[in-house]
């Protein structure tokens, strides 16, 4: 379970990115994170990965305080083609997080292989990264994390820079993932769909300095597919509340206004 | 969108070759003609043809052989050296900023003083042969070495060391495992820079110091003979078909184990 109580990060040029930001996401579950671009969403990922020491308030994952990186846990970037390092194999770049884990480099290399497959990449490991399309590129990341096994996954606006159809692919893969693997994730979204589509809780934040504006739980079956549950009820009534919530408006739930549709 | 093919650039590799070649045929004939036609004296400057034809006769030669490898021993030497130093060196100058700003000026101081200028003092204290030259070819091709991995390091891209760190590995671990691979390319193309300072600092040491052996010593012992134009200029064909050769073999290097480098900048771009 990861807690976050007070969370207040200011820059040292003085921008308060949060102020005094409170939010539990328990054992399991797969939390979207929206709020206007440059809210604060990627600082508050940073704090929680332990990338960044934030100025006041309290981290803790299962019970632990994040002092420095906590051991039980994998970020992935939105950023894939930084984040993979082209000197290496994509097999070799999913092993290498595992030798934190103290594993034999027959160990490392099965895992590796295992995780390829699960995000559906079981030839690719031979392959450098740099080979493969952006869409397959952030599959490996997501591969990377998921062979480290940690409790908890970050995600920093991971399918920003895939096409349409390639995000749609992803956002099923972390579904398949999160119910498979029972993996706490917490994603951060500027897109009001997506973060619908994914989040078993959806987390809106307050425009710059960050604060949770509203905690909407989201109601739709655990199993989800492209087509139907973007047209269920509960899934457009949803992305409208969320969008409306995005754009400031109040927290009260009232009548959704009709032009509450997608985010900037 | 695939990285793989990068549109190709310029000419290709036998256009780049026919291009060289028809380079050095031109300045072979222009000097063939002059020393032929007598316009300069020809012990002055004797044709390209007798040049080429001592040249060869010397690579036949077990005196000038053992020249030419006290040379490259020093050379060899003297750069690894000058790698063993200036990399960890510039690892320490390129992630410790207060040690970067602590030395700056000591290296500013340093930097512009000719090399070759120290060849006087390092005689006068270190003696002769390669226990003299090889401090001096190390001082002159580590400047080239730790610059390129100071400014490698600059270079590194901070999410590629987020993603590490946020695996838990220690800022010690990032550098050798996320910093010192993304700056290897820098520094290999310093180590080839520096492979060409250390040729002329090794020749330049011997022709300057005055006695013992080695390719610049050739030189420099045939130019006070009378008639020793030729063998000054085999010589020096020798020296810079050596610095050709050296720059060749370290550039296809270059390529073959950073093709990573040249697919991500064509990629990137």
């Amino acid at each position: 379970m990861l807690q976050i109580t007070g969370l207040t990060h200011s820059y040292a040029d003085g921008h308060l990115a949060l102020d005094g930001l409170d939010l539990t996401v328990p054992d399991g579950e797969l939390v979207s994170i929206v709020g206007p671009s440059g809210c604060g969403k990627s600082t508050l990922l940073r704090c929680t990965a332990g990338l960044i020491r934030p100025t006041g308030g309290r981290l803790t994952l299962n019970g632990a305080p994040i002092g420095g990186v906590p051991d039980d846990l994998a970020v992935v970037f939105q950023d894939y083609s930084r984040s993979l390092f082209p000197w290496l194999t994509v097999r070799d770049n999913v092993a290498l997080p595992l030798r934190r884990r103290g594993k034999s480099r027959a160990e490392r290399r099965a895992a590796a292989q295992e995780a390829l497959e699960s995000v559906g990449l079981p030839d690719a490991g031979r392959k450098y990264p740099w080979q493969l399309s952006g869409g397959m590129q952030q599959r490996v990341s997501i591969a990377r994390a998921l062979a480290y096994r940690p409790s908890l996954m970050l995600m920093d606006e991971p399918f920003g820079s895939v096409d349409a159809q390639t995000r749609e692919d992803l956002e099923d893969l972390v579904l398949q993932v999160h119910r498979n693997e029972k993996m706490t994730i917490l994603l951060v979204t500027h897109d009001i769909d997506e973060s619908v589509y994914v989040g078993d809780r959806v987390v809106v934040l307050n425009r710059s300095p960050a604060r949770v504006h509203a905690d909407l739980p989201v109601s739709l079956p655990a199993v989800r597919d492209q087509i139907g549950t973007r047209s269920d009820p509960e899934f457009v009534r949803l992305r409208a509340e969320v969008g409306r919530l995005v754009r400031g408006g109040a927290k009260v739930a009232g009548a959704a206004p009709a032009d509450a549709d997608r985010g900037t | 969108m695939t990285h793989e093919s990068a549109p190709p650039r310029g000419l290709s590799r036998p256009g780049k070759w026919a291009r060289g070649a028809a380079g050095v045929a031109i300045l072979f004939l222009a000097s063939e003609i002059l020393g032929r036609a007598g316009v300069v004296d020809r012990s002055y400057l004797p044709p390209a043809s007798s040049i080429t034809a001592r040249a060869f006769e010397l690579a036949g030669d077990p005196d000038f052989l053992f020249n030419v490898r006290v040379t490259l021993t020093a050379w060899a030497l003297g750069l690894l050296i000058a790698t063993a130093i200036a990399v960890p060196l510039g690892l320490l100058f390129g992630s410790v900023p207060a040690v970067n700003t602590a030395v700056r000026a000591i290296v500013e101081f340093l930097r512009p003083i000719p090399s070759v200028a120290l060849i006087p003092l390092a005689a006068l204290l270190l003696g002769s042969g390669l226990k003299m030259e090889v401090p001096l070819v190390v001082y002159a091709s580590s400047w080239p070495i730790l610059f390129n991995t100071v400014y490698g390091l600059d270079d590194v891209d901070p999410t590629a060391k987020d993603t590490l760190r946020s695996f838990g590995f220690s800022r010690f671990q990032v550098l050798l495992r996320v910093s010192l691979p993304s700056a290897a390319p820098f520094i290999a193309t310093g180590v080839r820079l520096a492979a060409s300072i250390a040729l002329i600092l090794a020749v330049g040491t011997e022709i300057l110091s005055g006695f013992g052996d080695g390719l610049g010593m050739f030189i420099a012992q045939a130019g006070n003979v009378p008639g020793g134009t030729l063998d000054v200029l085999a010589g020096t064909v020798w020296a810079g078909c050596l610095g050709l050769l050296i720059d060749m073999l370290l550039g296809q290097g270059e390529n073959r184990v950073f093709r990573w480098h040249k697919a991500q900048r064509s990629g990137a771009s």
